[in-house]
């Protein structure tokens, strides 16, 4: 797991490869509860390397939400150096946060949506303090293909189409607030239809600008987009999220984009939702 | 071969008055002439300042460059998603170049250096990017101009080949992007110019995808299945059924020279283009250098473009339609362009007559023809004559003054208990035979309309209609016999043309 420094620590990103802990960073207390999600294998569209056919996700913990504007600002009151009027533009573009009131406040109805306008940079920040990380790609696409009575619901043509329904959708209307959409199989919300997420290994989604090129995939970017399975159509709504995320650089920042962090599994108390049958 | 042809001609000719050296050779350019294409496409650096494009929403194009060097063209287009509707109380999210379905219009000349901005509004929940087919460069501009919500993409191409070229955005899913209408025109005017005309307009089919069924009410959101599928809900010009109807329909007058600039932008079907009751004086199809002529339907690929021209003589609306002719009165692929101006009968007359054609006549006719033999016989009874007329009646006068002669209120005057007709039958002959126009007045009712000459019927068929027509609904009147119809008939001059 990769942390970063912070910018009032160092105004580069370094890889302190330390604990969160270590740096000494305070942990959010009203964070959003935590789901363990058990270890299993399953194909993924962006498989690990060529030839092969399905992941391995080792069991972690993902928030059963997105984070809100609420949580996020208490961070951002005991790290004042992630405030939008004091972080450096190479680690949140002009737009981060804009949408609150102020640096410091949020508007009351903001209150409970999840949080927006961050960059990858200051969610990553925001997981470490809380002792979390981003999911990785391959984590959150895992749960993410879950239907709500299926651990995979890809091949369902109705859970497809309810995606893609968001997708159609204008980014013009108001976010809703977290926590409204049934829980899926791992008995976690929001994870479509909600807000576009950042994942970890952010770079590792830098496939092809043009997707169409699947013959040609830069391989010194990415091994596997070659393998993208753009034709199969259940990958479609799959597919909206990597194209997303791979036109986002890690200080950009978007009205769609927030997040959720994950933790590895330890002997920390745990919230261990019993799947559906 | 050519070649051959002309120096057998310049032979020919040395005898008369000799063939000078020069001739020869430009001839046969002429004749091999290609344009070059992108070999020929580079006319050097940009001279002068930047010039900013001038881009037009659809069905607009822009002015001609009027230019005769190369330019730094800038042009700046925005993504947009915004809810807009497809068809009346139908609204759907399109995905949009400058806010419009197509795209706006992008006019450069050949060798000019474009350089590209693509921006996307902070509100786009997508990246989008732009493939234009005029660009020589892989991926035609896609991975340069890949751009998040709240960024802008710079890039620049020089316009190598002229021509009509669509873009598109080319980010996945490709497919989705375009069905949600990403796709617009770039036209590459040749160094000369295009020739003036007096209209340009842009016009861009493209098919649509939509969970509920052609024309359900509401917000309907893209169905990816019936893409994959390619059925799709609908299929219109410049992304809505209404876009260029009614009060949006596109303008013109006679004797004008009319260019229409057409997309195509799929993303599944082509299109066979058609102007009903217009023929194509020129095509360039797929928006290429060459044209044919006098063509009635040209066919526009999905992702390609043609250039048509045509004349305007006669004024009228003209429906421009897909003429996979489902699509036109199905599925929305449905166009008008009003032409104003004076008649020109000479040309096109208008609708002279219109009769009622009834193909198994024979079969319900029986009474006709017995009562045409027991006349000639000299045995006709009034009763035959009234079945005759019956059967006369129903097909030529009931189309109008219907089965029960009722007529329709203040359209089509009655004849049942009529007393502009009970109270004068010779004049009923005479209206028959030689039609009326002008105002009327029956039972009270004023009823001002036409009624053509009925010259397709004899006397014999006029005599009987009119006695079952004096003789029906509660009338009762006299019998009208053929000698009466002859005699009336041969005294009445009437109007030329109305005879055959």
């Amino acid at each position: 797991m990769r942390s970063i420094a912070l910018p009032s620590i160092a105004a580069s990103l370094l890889l302190l490869g330390s604990p969160a802990e270590a740096a000494g960073t305070h942990v959010v207390s009203d964070a959003p509860l935590q789901i363990t999600i058990p270890a299993g294998e399953f194909a993924s569209v962006l498989p690990p390397a060529p030839g092969v056919k399905t992941v391995r996700v080792a069991a972690f913990r993902l928030d059963h939400t997105p984070v809100t504007n609420e949580q996020f600002a208490r961070f951002v009151a005991r790290h004042p150096e992630w405030r939008r009027d004091r972080v450096p533009r190479v680690f949140a573009d002009d737009g981060y946060l804009s949408h609150w009131k102020s640096a410091t406040e949020i508007e009351p109805g903001q209150r409970n949506q999840p949080v927006v306008h961050v960059s990858w940079f200051a969610a990553s920040a925001y997981c470490e303090a809380r002792g979390a990380r981003l999911p990785t790609w391959h984590e959150w696409e895992y749960v993410a293909a879950a239907s709500a009575t299926e651990p995979d619901g890809r091949k369902d043509e109705q859970w497809r189409q309810n995606i893609l329904a968001w997708y159609s959708k204008s980014a013009r209307q108001p976010l809703p607030v977290v926590g409204k959409t049934p829980v899926n199989y791992y008995g976690v919300h929001d994870l479509h239809g909600v807000v576009w997420e950042w994942v970890d290994d952010l770079s590792a989604m830098l496939v092809s600008n043009d997707n169409r090129q699947q013959s040609e995939p830069d391989t010194l970017r990415y091994c596997g987009p070659g393998a993208l399975s753009m034709e199969e159509k259940e990958n479609y709504a799959t597919l909206m999220r990597i194209a997303m995320l791979s036109s986002m650089q890690a200080n950009y920042t978007s009205k769609t984009m927030g997040f959720r962090c994950a933790s590895d599994l330890g002997p920390k108390q745990e919230r261990i939702h019993e799947p559906l049958r | 071969m050519k070649r051959s042809l002309v120096l057998l001609a310049c032979a020919a000719a040395l005898g008369v008055s000799g063939c000078t050296k020069d001739v020869t050779p430009q001839i046969v350019q002429v004749a091999e002439a290609d344009t070059g294409g992108s070999r020929r496409g580079d006319f050097g650096p940009p001279v002068g300042e930047p010039i900013r494009a001038v881009l037009t929403s659809p069905p607009h194009v822009p002015p001609p460059t009027n230019r005769n060097y190369p330019a730094r063209v800038i042009v700046e287009l925005e993504v947009t998603e915004v809810d807009m509707e497809i068809s009346e109380g139908v609204t759907y999210t399109f995905w949009t170049f400058g806010g419009t379905v197509p795209g706006s219009f992008i006019r450069v000349r050949q060798g000019d250096t474009v350089e590209f901005h693509l921006k996307n509004h902070p509100d786009s929940k997508m990246p989008h990017n732009i493939d234009l087919h005029g660009v020589t460069g892989p991926g035609g501009g896609a991975a340069s101009s890949f751009t998040a919500p709240g960024h802008k993409s710079t890039f620049t191409f020089k316009a190598l080949n002229q021509g009509l070229y669509v873009y598109h955005c080319a980010t996945a899913p490709v497919g989705m992007h375009v069905a949600n209408g990403m796709y617009g025109l770039i036209l590459v005017e040749p160094p000369e110019g295009l020739r003036p005309v007096d209209r340009e307009f842009y016009v861009m089919q493209g098919d649509f995808y939509t969970v509920g069924k052609y024309r359900e009410k509401g917000h309907q959101p893209f169905d990816m299945q019936k893409a994959i599928d390619e059925h799709p809900t609908y299929v219109v010009f410049n992304g809505a059924e209404t876009a260029l109807t009614g009060p949006k329909a596109l303008k013109a007058k006679t004797n004008e020279t009319i260019r229409m600039y057409v997309g195509n932008g799929g993303p599944n079907l082509v299109s066979s283009f058609h102007v009903i009751g217009e023929i194509f004086d020129k095509v360039q199809y797929e928006g290429g250098t060459r044209y044919q002529e006098n063509v009635q339907t040209t066919l526009i690929p999905a992702g390609g473009a043609a250039i048509v021209e045509f004349h305007t003589e006669v004024p009228g609306t003209y429906v421009l339609v897909d003429h996979s002719i489902f699509r036109a009165f199905n599925k929305g692929a449905l166009a008008m362009l009003e032409v104003e101006g004076t008649q020109v009968p000479e040309i096109f007359s208008g609708k002279l007559q219109d009769e009622v054609y009834i193909g198994d006549k024979v079969a319900n006719l029986a009474p006709v023809s017995a009562a045409v033999q027991a006349s000639a016989q000299g045995k006709l009874t009034v009763a035959q004559q009234i079945e005759a007329g019956s059967a006369l009646y129903k097909g030529t006068c009931s189309v109008c003054h219907q089965d029960d002669g009722a007529g329709l209120q203040n359209v089509f005057p009655p004849l049942a208990k009529s007393d502009y007709l009970m109270s004068d039958p010779q004049r009923a002959i005479e209206v028959v035979l030689n039609g009326l126009s002008g105002p009327v007045t029956v039972n009270g009712s004023t009823y001002n309309s036409v009624m053509p000459p009925m010259s397709q019927l004899n006397d014999d068929e006029v005599a009987n209609i009119l006695t079952y027509a004096l003789n029906s609904w509660g009338n009762k009147g006299p019998a009208i016999t053929a000698e009466q119809v002859a005699k009336v008939r041969a005294t009445t001059k009437r109007s030329v043309g109305a005879a055959h």
